[in-house]
């Protein structure tokens, strides 16, 4: 197949995946508790993203106290939870981040 | 609360979503570079990320082209790779339903995991209005933009970011910012604590598979432990 067809096929997949709800939902009957399952769909996505993030960095599992990532990403859910603020949250865990890779360099 | 002007909403929009391109600019280098090594054109490089605009479904396929796959493979593997946008249609379909077909085409576009993020959160936090969708036209161009600007980059002058610079580390953060303030029953923290941890569990799975059984198993627990509506 030529490299643009491709990815021009590639780009409509795509394209119709994102569009599949937004322009059936008024259209299709869906049973109730499928609408009520929507307002999960965000916790559940990212926090699906998020956590193998953290405890998984370089690709495999690492769960212990000298994974920076692990420990700065506590300390981020810690800050998002007491401030919902989502600037503050980012720049504490970089910072976190950065000084944890740093002191567990060290030991 | 007075109704907030197209203007107003979509600058939001692009502010909300600017502190995620510190960490999605990285992607886009990184791509280019990829491409480019994959034996792509220039042209067909940045022709992925503005037709298919989807990071993890383009970095797959441009490997998939570096090793010779067959174009059938590659579709196969983009559709099961973007297949959770599915979830995000469904889940912005209800704020957008009084849109023209033109706005809903647009907007389809650019829902990314980036866009959508902030914009859901935004639609539960603020409510539905009328000018709603212009936020999620800032977010998305924003996000667009940079996605082109970076893969441009990458391409001609390749990925010269410090492996050092932990900036991918942005994308997490973002994405805990957003979650954890809307954390607000026990049903939405097991949805998101059971999502997490399948997501864990099923990391290894291959082309986001994983990712998709942690947030469907994660939804229906919402849904179980939520029980019937009275």
């Amino acid at each position: 197949m030529n490299i643009w067809l491709v990815i021009l096929l590639a780009g409509l997949a795509t394209f119709a995946t994102r569009l599949s709800f937004i322009l059936l939902l008024d259209r299709i009957k869906v049973p109730d508790w499928f609408r009520r399952g929507l307002r999960f769909v965000p916790v559940a996505v990212l926090s699906a993203i998020i956590l193998p993030e953290l405890t998984s960095p370089n690709g495999s599992l690492f769960l212990s106290w000298r994974n920076p990532q692990l420990l700065a990403g506590a300390v981020a859910i810690l800050v998002a939870w007491k401030t919902k603020n989502v600037l503050l949250t980012i720049a504490v865990g970089m910072a976190a981040l950065l000084i944890f890779q740093a002191v567990l360099g060290l030991c | 609360m007075p109704e907030k002007t197209r203007k107003n909403e979509f600058w939001s929009g692009v502010r909300d979503e600017a502190p995620i391109l510190l960490g999605v600019a990285p992607f886009g280098l990184l791509f280019g570079a990829l491409a480019i090594s994959a034996h792509l054109s220039s042209l067909a490089a940045q022709a992925m990320s503005s037709i298919i605009f989807a990071g993890s479904a383009q970095f797959i396929a441009a490997q998939l082209v570096g090793t010779g796959s067959s174009g059938l493979v590659i579709l196969m593997v983009v559709f099961v790779v973007n297949l959770r946008h599915a979830l995000y249609s469904a889940s912005v379909a209800p704020h957008v339903k009084d849109l023209k077909t033109g706005w809903k085409l647009l907007l389809s576009y650019l829902l990314t995991d980036e866009a959508y993020a902030v914009t859901i959160t935004h639609y539960n936090k603020e409510g539905d209005s009328e000018n709603r969708h212009w936020y999620f036209l800032g977010a998305g161009l924003t996000l667009w933009s940079a996605w082109q600007v970076s893969t441009a980059v990458g391409i001609f002058i390749g990925a010269r970011i410090p492996a050092s610079w932990p900036l991918d580390f942005v994308l997490p953060l973002t994405f805990i910012a957003l979650v954890v303030p809307a954390l607000k029953d026990r049903a939405g923290v097991a949805a998101a604590l059971v999502a997490g941890v399948i997501g864990l569990l099923a990391f290894g799975f291959p082309y986001k598979t994983g990712l998709l059984l942690a947030a469907l198993i994660g939804i229906v627990t919402g849904l179980v432990i939520e029980g019937k509506p009275k």
